[in-house]
């Protein structure tokens, strides 16, 4: 393997960073240590956006960089965790299946992933384009982690955490987006925490919980 | 006198000494003094021959046997005579030990299981050689047959019968996937001959459905998933010497078969059949070894052992025809070098093993793990033999089991050169699922030794255990240096096995650049190197080194006292772990992969009991199912029963005016 | 093979001898200030190991030769692997005779013949130890299986002062494959040397106990050969985690035995390092119920597997 740009380098190891912290994120069990993760990945994608602004001398990108870093390791984790202390939600979480099947299943998709980047990344001109199959199997996690949690602060961060994939492969693959359509995702995302907040006050009230499968009985109270 | 001729003499040779045994059936002395004893030379006379006709060229015979169209043909290959060597060996030990084992004349007659010891011996080396559909199918038929009546020889217990029974159905099912996998072979030329099917092309998808019939068949016989049912029935039902026999040598037949018909028959393969038995071998090898871990009855642990072992040696088979079907030659002989050592190894370790468990039984007559314990006491050498296979088995160095894994996973971590990525990626899976397998594996022995040898008795009776005969250590001595060298000269053995790989893939293992005698390099010595030799002597000589320093400078002193009691003074034998504690954690851990039924008591019984039962899943799911669909089948054409005559002689008339008008 | 390899093997054999204890010491000596406790002494193991030996040993009644053979057995695996893992030059002859997976199965063969001796006893408590001792081994030996596996898939070469050479000598490299394939070594390591989060060393609860639950019927003589090849195995993990993720240092082949001494304090210094991380992660962690140690192990060895795709997926 002939040797990469130092650049290079570091972003290959910044984008295992980030799967290994999307990994960790699924076997993780504490939601206060769930939010810390997502902050260690925001922090992540932020310094390799920061590398390939450096490298390719596009000074947009340390806006992208500023707002990541404000939003996703300041702002949001916060947030998230102001909420978890209001709600009150701080044990552990209990998947819908075991933490090993989790985590097997996790390995078929990221060998899915992989497999699917490989023919694609081929197409881009980018020298990290082979870590265009690790945001893909980072997207992949984060849904599946969506999937099999039961509280709800797992499933937003789960959200977030697909947005962070896909952010790191914009810039990985195509070395940044417009900064209109990153403009637009970042509101999509801050307007969505802000709906999905106030839903967890009202699921909270109705329910008096957090969990989810509460839900299910809006189905039964229907079919009457 | 050319190889054939010998082999064919071998073969008559036991057939004859089974006959001479049911001149004086129930005279023991004759036949576990004169006829087990001639039969183990015989054997090792095969062995010999065998050794010699590895590396020459192939012979064949014409035999005047057989139908008056259809004479039997014999080839001895480099194939053949690995699989004849190892027969031999092994068979050559078991008899031996069977002279000392058979002890009593009466129940079934010793005479009469003579006979059938020797016919199925007989039969397995006929299969080795056969070079026709034909004799094959006679011969693998016979071989199931002696081998039925060998499980039954207890008959008269119902267990042991329906084990018999669910043995020779499946041995059936696969006996005719390997008829239909021949007809697919000979292509439509009539001509059942191997050699006339080596010439066949076969075009489409014909190839396919010869290589998944052949999978199944010879599957079926080696105990691959989902037609391993018979293997942990079987096994136990049969006496030990036969179990041995059956669980070294019949399994590796059935792989004989596979390599043949997949290698040799077969021209050209397809990387997706490779994956597919890489798959199932993985599969298999997995679940064998979970099931092992919570088994109760030592055979049957075996048993399950076995269908691990067989597992590991498929994904290896699966490795080789994905490295053949992208013609890389040199790695795929390497593959086919680690499935033929392990398959050596399993031949060695299994039945030292089960001829351990045979002496067992017959001091104690317990098969039961709960009811065992502390034998390394009263019987020294058949403990201390069962050690050298137990560690073996587990796969540690420097003995026999950790050089074929060692190639086994040498093979695994050159696939990244292969083209496809999707393949690719499944290596580190496939990696991880065989080295869980083999971790497992240490786990199982480690409870199947501790439990039966170490600790203290858990019954009084087993103050009574004697140890093994003369005979029987004879033979266990000679199958633990077996083992014990094979771990320690892999060169040589692979140097052996050499002339097998240019046969069948087109490469030999050895490349240019020599590591010499004492280091095993399969590609290259800065790659990789073993030197099992090397680390055996250093292992000992730090051991006696450090022995002798300490007795030296301090001392050699020792006291005996009881044991530490946690502050329970009352402890029994009875409460060391017994075989269902000892796989607990496996249960735990591997939930989904078992259907358990359990008995909890509660707090309100007056005589609180605890009962586990783990059966099979797929024994449920897959079997049972296909029984009562057969069931109702049968049943549904049990309407033309009506018994009335004058309905039967309806049919008869109306089958008459059918065919009247056919004709016309 | 020169007579200065040779020498500098068994230099290398020598000093894991002498240090392994001292690693110990020094771990002890980390835990107990990060606990505001007051430390013994750093040499504290030297002075209990040769304690021991001057005792009289006791065997239980029921012991069968395995039970009085294995501390002499542990022990040479245990200096056998300390003779492969290149901690100080990669110039070693005896690491020719024996690759990765060859040190994996001397850490097995310790293994089974601790647990084999710990149900020699008869007593309900080493059979339970046995049980789960093999349960964490049959889950960490995989997942370090593997984790040398992506290293050897890294340097095309199982072979440990090959792989050393290979990452320590070529152009400086960020290997992300070995970021995961570090974190799963580091899992797997606490449970095999039987640390915080999987064992507590220090416990005296036997229900607790791991790998203690296999000591305790040993005494003397054959408990001081088990302590010092506990300590081995601690110091040829790290040395095996230096050797694979922090390879700078470790001397290349062909250079002379005084190289090899000079590296020397290198080595102590990153063991030092080590040995406080190790301290700190034990002290910042608890002691997790045994049927928690599978999810623990399986994650690590799902990472180890992870690091191996990744692997293949970026070339690196």
């Amino acid at each position: 393997m002939e040797s990469l740009p130092l650049y290079a380098q570091l972003i290959n190891l910044l984008a295992s960073v980030l799967l290994l912290l999307a990994f960790a994120m699924l076997a993780q069990r504490r939601v206060v240590t769930l939010i810390d993760l997502f902050a260690a990945q925001g922090l992540a994608l932020a310094c390799s956006t920061a590398i390939v602004a450096y490298a390719t001398a596009q000074p947009h990108l340390y806006f992208s960089t500023a707002i990541t870093l404000v939003l996703k390791v300041a702002i949001l984790p916060w947030l998230l965790h102001r909420l978890v202390q209001r709600l009150d939600v701080k044990w552990d979480v209990e998947g819908l299946i075991n933490v090993p099947t989790t985590m097997i299943v996790g390995l078929v998709l990221v060998i899915f992933s992989f497999n699917l980047a490989v023919p694609i990344s081929q197409l881009a001109n980018t020298v990290t384009r082979a870590t265009l199959g690790i945001a893909m199997a980072t997207v992949m996690l984060s849904f599946l982690m969506m999937i099999t949690r039961r509280k709800a602060i797992p499933q937003v961060i789960g959200f977030l955490s697909m947005e962070n994939g896909l952010f790191f492969a914009a810039t990985s693959a195509t070395y940044g987006m417009p900064m209109v359509v990153e403009l637009g995702i970042a509101l999509d995302v801050l307007v969505g925490m802000l709906i999905l907040g106030v839903f967890f006050f009202q699921i909270r009230e109705q329910f008096d919980s957090l969990d989810l499968k509460h839900m299910e009985k809006l189905k039964e109270g229907e079919a009457e | 006198m050319s190889a054939p001729d010998l082999v064919v003499g071998a073969i008559v040779l036991w057939l004859g000494l089974g006959v001479a045994g049911l001149a004086r059936p129930r005279h023991l002395a004759f036949v576990s003094r004169v006829v087990f004893p001639l039969g183990a030379a015989v054997g090792l006379a095969l062995a010999a021959v065998a050794l010699s006709a590895i590396s020459a060229a192939p012979q064949m015979r014409e035999l005047p046997l057989g139908l008056p169209d259809l004479p039997f043909h014999v080839r001895v290959d480099s194939l053949s005579a690995f699989f004849l060597m190892l027969l031999g060996a092994v068979a050559a030990a078991v008899s031996v030990y069977s002279a000392g084992y058979f002890r009593s004349s009466e129940g079934t007659a010793p005479g009469l299981v003579g006979f059938q010891y020797h016919a199925f011996l007989a039969a397995m080396a006929l299969v080795l050689v056969a070079d026709d559909a034909y004799v094959f199918m006679v011969a693998w038929e016979s071989m199931a047959l002696a081998s039925y009546f060998l499980v039954t020889t207890e008959h008269r217990i119902p267990e042991i019968r329906r084990a018999g029974f669910l043995y020779l159905l499946i041995a059936h099912v696969g006996a005719l996937a390997i008829l239909l996998c021949f007809g697919v072979l000979q292509g439509g030329s009539g001509d059942y001959t191997f050699a006339g099917m080596r010439q066949q092309s076969l075009i489409g998808a014909w190839p396919s459905v010869a290589f998944f019939l052949a999978l199944a068949g010879f599957g079926a016989k080696a105990g691959l998933l989902p037609l391993h049912v018979w293997l942990p029935e079987a096994h136990p039902a049969a006496p030990s010497p036969v179990s041995a026999l059956m669980s070294a040598v019949m399994l590796k037949t059935a792989i004989y078969g596979f390599l043949r018909v997949s290698f040799d028959l077969l021209h050209g393969q397809l990387w997706w059949w490779g994956v597919a038995v890489l798959a199932l071998g993985l599969v298999s090898a997995l679940f064998g070894v979970v099931f092992a871990a919570v088994q109760t009855d030592m055979k049957r642990l075996l048993a399950y052992s076995s269908i691990e072992n067989i597992g590991i040696i498929a994904a290896g088979i699966g490795l080789c025809i994905l490295f053949r079907a992208y013609d890389k030659t040199l790695l795929a002989a390497i593959s086919l070098t680690a499935v033929l050592y392990h398959c050596l190894n399993h031949a060695f370790f299994k039945s030292l093993l089960f001829l351990a468990t045979g002496s067992v039984l017959h001091a104690t007559h317990e098969r039961s793990l709960g009811k065992l314990g502390g034998l390394i006491h009263r019987m020294p050498w058949v403990a201390w033999l069962a050690l050298v296979g137990t560690l073996a088995i587990a796969g540690l160095p420097p003995l026999n089991g950790f050089v074929s894994e060692w190639l086994l996973l040498q093979a695994f971590l050159f696939t990244p050169s292969l083209p496809q990525s999707f393949v690719n990626m499944l290596v580190p899976v496939a990696t991880a699922a065989l080295v869980l397998a083999v971790a497992l594996a240490a786990y199982v022995m480690v409870k199947f030794y501790g439990i039966v040898f170490l600790g203290r008795p858990r019954e009084s009776n087993l103050a009574y255990a004697h140890d093994a005969g003369k005979l029987e250590r004879t033979a266990l001595v000679y199958l633990a240096a077996g083992c014990v060298l094979l771990g320690i000269v892999p060169v040589a053995v692979i140097a052996l096995i050499d002339p097998v790989n240019v046969a069948l893939v087109g490469s030999s293992a050895r490349t240019g650049t020599s590591a010499g005698w004492l280091f095993l390099a399969p590609i290259n010595a800065d790659r990789s190197s073993y030197s099992p030799l090397i680390v055996l002597v250093v292992i000992v000589a730090v051991v006696l080194v450090t022995i002798q320093v300490v007795h030296r400078l301090y001392h050699g002193r020792v006291r005996r006292a009881p044991p530490w009691d946690c502050g329970f003074p009352a402890q029994t034998p009875r409460m060391q772990d017994t075989a269902e504690g000892f796989g607990q954690p496996i249960r735990t851990v591997f939930e989904p992969f078992f259907r358990m039924q359990r008995h909890l008591p509660s707090p309100f019984d007056g005589k609180p009991r605890y009962a586990v039962r783990v059966e099979d899943p797929l024994w449920h799911w897959l079997y049972l199912p296909i029984a009562r669909g057969s069931d109702v089948l049968g049943r549904m054409a049990g309407y033309i029963q009506q018994g009335r005559i004058s309905v039967y002689l309806t049919y008869s008339f109306f089958t008459l005016i059918a065919l009247l008008l056919f004709i016309q | 093979m020169s007579m200065s390899a040779y020498l500098s093997q068994l230099v290398q054999v020598a000093v894991a001898l002498m240090l392994a204890p001292l690693l110990v010491g020094w771990v002890n000596q980390c835990r107990a200030w990060l606990q505001n406790k007051r430390a013994p002494s750093l040499f504290l193991p030297y002075r209990t190991i040769r304690k021991l030996f001057v005792k009289d040993a006791v065997v239980a009644q029921n012991a069968s030769p395995i039970f009085r053979l294995t501390p002499y057995i542990v022990f040479g695996a245990m200096t056998c692997a300390a003779a492969i893992v290149p901690s100080l030059a990669t110039d070693l002859p005896f690491a020719r005779a024996a690759d990765a997976i060859a040190l994996v199965g001397l850490f097995a063969l310790a293994r089974v013949f601790m647990s084999l001796a710990a149900m020699d006893i008869g007593t309900a408590f080493g059979s339970l130890g046995a049980r789960r001792d093999m349960f964490v081994g049959f889950l960490a030996e995989p997942a370090l299986l593997m984790v040398l596996f992506t290293a050897s898939l890294i340097s095309s070469s199982t072979s440990l002062p090959q792989i050393v050479d290979t990452l320590a000598h070529h152009e400086i490299g960020i290997y992300p494959s070995l970021a995961f394939a570090g974190v799963a070594f580091t899992m797997v390591s606490l449970a095999e040397n039987a640390r915080i989060p999987v064992d507590n060393p220090a416990t005296h609860l036997e229900l607790t106990m791991i790998h203690e639950a296999m000591l305790l019927e040993y005494s003397a003589r054959h408990l001081a050969l088990l302590e010092w090849a506990a300590a081995l195995k601690l110091f040829n993990y790290s040395c095996i985690g230096l050797a694979l993720f922090f390879p700078f240092g470790i001397v290349v082949s062909g250079a002379d035995w005084l190289a090899v001494m000079s590296s020397a304090p290198l080595l102590v210094a990153k063991l030092a390092i080590g040995g406080v991380a190790l301290a700190l992660i034990e002290t910042l962690s608890a002691k997790m119920r045994i049927f928690r140690a599978p999810e623990f192990l399986g994650t690590a060895f799902m990472l180890a597997v992870l690091a191996m795709l990744v692997n293949l997926l970026l070339g690196a």
